[in-house]
């Protein structure tokens, strides 16, 4: 590698670094001195100092509503979404035949879930004689009205995610699977119960995973748009009104980007504060098993 | 004598005391095998059937779908798929089928090049800077989109953009999906570099080592990222949303999200046949290439 320049490296990374600046780090900056002006497409910007802020913390209903909703959402949708995902490759993990199809069958979902014709479907599926209500018929139960009351209404977007656990299962599984056999070999020689080794070996060598997954759920549940606005519309009263909903609006409905841009650093403040937690967190009880990791 | 028959039988009561044991961990392995196999089941049932009953469907008549929970037509019918086919726009569904493969292709193309350059650029090489860079990358993984998107908007809307493709393709051929860079960075980690020395040391520029070496021994991987691009582009609903205005312009994501608006109340064998239809491309390719996205997602793990 002689005679080469010690910045050849760099060129080959220089269309990330771009990229970089011009799609993320200026926007970045951007929303934030935004979320400080009063900026109406065609009008320009204003500075307006705090008052974005000041309105939304004490005026506006509207975001204290789909505030609550956010984080009902994602307190609802994140935990059952990762303990279905581990239930299910905690029971694939076993040497059963027909594990390939069971993954598949399991991880169609998440393949097709982005999909609006999934939401379309959902529609169907908790519409008032949809196909839930239908199948509730045959065992004599009444209908609900699932998109009539909040909280039915908040279940129905909860599910079309957890529905789609087959990515993080598919995470789980292979992370199980490269736990080294001895160990258990050995806790079944002590005659440990399968509980116990589940506690005692299985649980503490996934935390790495539990955590990405854990991370990565939440990031993205925070983000939550398709569901709402195709399925529930945001409503009842409300009830689904997201706030990437209530930004969506803002912004592209009623062109008021100043206020969307501080509703959107709201949003991303409290992301970020969780994640800061959750890795602050992680030395506590995610366990790295010496150096294997990398 | 009677010390070795004491020992012979107590050897014995301990082997049939083994057997027994023996049998019974048998039967209890075979019992929770069979719990096993129920519970997946019945949970694989119960996650597919809603798409198995969209299927099932789409051929029933409109009177039929809301009639029973079964999923087989009594009656079948392609009513659905040809008015569906004809949408309620002047287009057919062929042009916004079209329109979804003119955004997929480039985007597709430019996302490949892009990231396998970069990750070989982070993965191969020494450069200054290069840490606090890798380290970016990582931090726009978690970065959620929320925040840069009304600024982009802004940016796109200066340069004359809008109701274009180009806010779609434009940010992946830089490179803009982190994800994608950070899980072929980890896979060539796991490739040693040998071949590519030694062909370095035969006088190979390394443009030459990433066509010629790299780029074959990095073709699983690539494909994975094609495929989950060409995946994440056929669902994305928020980008061409926000971006494109004319119908004509629409991918099938909008134009579906358009004919429920216009006539989900009266047709909705022909909004569940353009379901279907809308599908269908995601779902042939997933079977057609499972291998890769499953490993693709074990390598890196993904969203969604």
């Amino acid at each position: 590698m002689s005679g080469e320049s010690r910045f050849l490296g760099f060129w080959y990374v220089l269309p990330y670094v771009i990229g970089l600046l011009i799609f993320t780090g200026v926007p970045f900056v951007a929303s934030f001195w935004l979320s400080f002006t009063d900026y109406r497409l065609m009008r320009g910007a204003e500075f307006v100092g705090l008052e974005n802020y000041v309105d939304l913390f004490t005026a506006d209903r509207t975001f204290m509503r789909s505030l609550n909703v956010t984080l009902a959402y994602v307190a609802l949708t994140v935990p059952l979404k990762l303990a279905f995902a581990l239930f299910i490759a905690v029971i694939l993990n076993y040497k059963l035949r027909a594990i390939g199809f069971f993954r598949t069958a399991y991880y169609v979902p998440s393949i097709l879930g982005g999909s609006i014709a999934v939401a379309v479907l959902w529609r169907y599926i908790f519409a008032d004689t949809g196909l839930v209500n239908m199948a509730l018929g045959v065992f004599g139960i009444e209908a609900i009205n699932w998109f009539g009351d909040p909280a039915t209404a908040m279940f129905t977007i909860t599910l079309l995610r957890v529905w789609q656990f087959g990515s993080a299962m598919v995470i789980f599984l292979a992370a199980l699977q490269s736990i080294d056999k001895s160990l258990y070999e050995a806790a079944a020689i002590d005659g440990a119960s399968k509980w116990r080794v589940f506690l005692s070996i299985t649980l503490p060598l996934l935390t790495p995973v539990i955590f990405f997954n854990l991370v990565m759920q939440m990031v993205q549940a925070f983000q939550e748009f398709n569901g709402p606005y195709v399925i529930t519309n945001g409503g009842p009263l409300r009830a689904t009104y997201l706030l990437p909903l209530y930004i969506y609006e803002t912004a592209f409905k009623k062109f008021d980007m100043g206020y969307a841009s501080a509703i959107a650093w709201a949003l991303f403040a409290i992301i970020m504060v969780l994640t800061v937690v959750a890795f602050w967190s992680s030395k506590k009880w995610v366990y790295y098993a010496g150096d294997k990791r990398s | 004598m009677s010390q070795t028959m004491l020992d012979d039988s107590a050897a014995f009561d301990a082997d049939a005391e083994a057997a027994r044991h023996l049998a019974l961990q048998e039967r209890r392995g075979r019992i929770s095998m069979i719990l096993r196999y129920a519970v997946l089941t019945a949970v694989g049932v119960l996650m597919l059937y809603p798409l198995i009953w969209l299927i099932g469907a789409s051929f029933k008549n409109n009177a039929e779908i809301f009639a029973s929970p079964g999923f087989i037509p009594k009656d079948p019918t392609l009513s659905g798929y040809v008015k569906g086919w004809e949408t309620s726009t002047p287009y057919t569904f062929g042009r916004f089928f079209w329109n979804t493969f003119l955004i997929i292709a480039p985007k597709v193309i430019f996302t490949v090049i892009s990231c396998a350059a970069v990750a070989y650029g982070f993965a191969r090489f020494q450069f200054p800077g290069k840490r606090i860079l890798f380290a970016s990358l990582i931090a726009t993984l978690l970065l959620p989109n929320v925040v840069t998107r009304i600024p982009q908007y802004l940016l796109f809307s200066e340069m004359g953009w809008l109701d274009s493709y180009l806010p779609l393709w434009v940010p992946s051929a830089f490179a803009g999906d982190a994800f994608f860079v950070f899980m072929l960075v980890q896979f060539l980690r796991s490739i040693p570099p040998d071949m590519e020395e030694a062909a370095r040391v035969d006088g190979a520029k390394s443009w030459q080592v990433l066509i010629f070496i790299v780029a074959p021994m990095l073709t699983p991987a690539l494909i994975s990222v094609a495929l989950f691009q060409f995946m994440w582009t056929m669902n994305d609903f928020l980008g061409p949303l926000i971006y494109l205005s004319s119908v004509e312009k629409f991918p099938v994501s909008l134009a579906l999200k358009l004919s429920i608006d216009t006539s989900e109340a009266f047709d909705w064998n022909r909004i569940l046949a353009m379901s279907v239809l809308a599908l269908a491309p995601s779902l042939v390719v997933f079977f057609m290439a499972q291998k890769y996205f499953i490993e693709g997602i074990s390598a890196g793990g993904v969203k969604g």
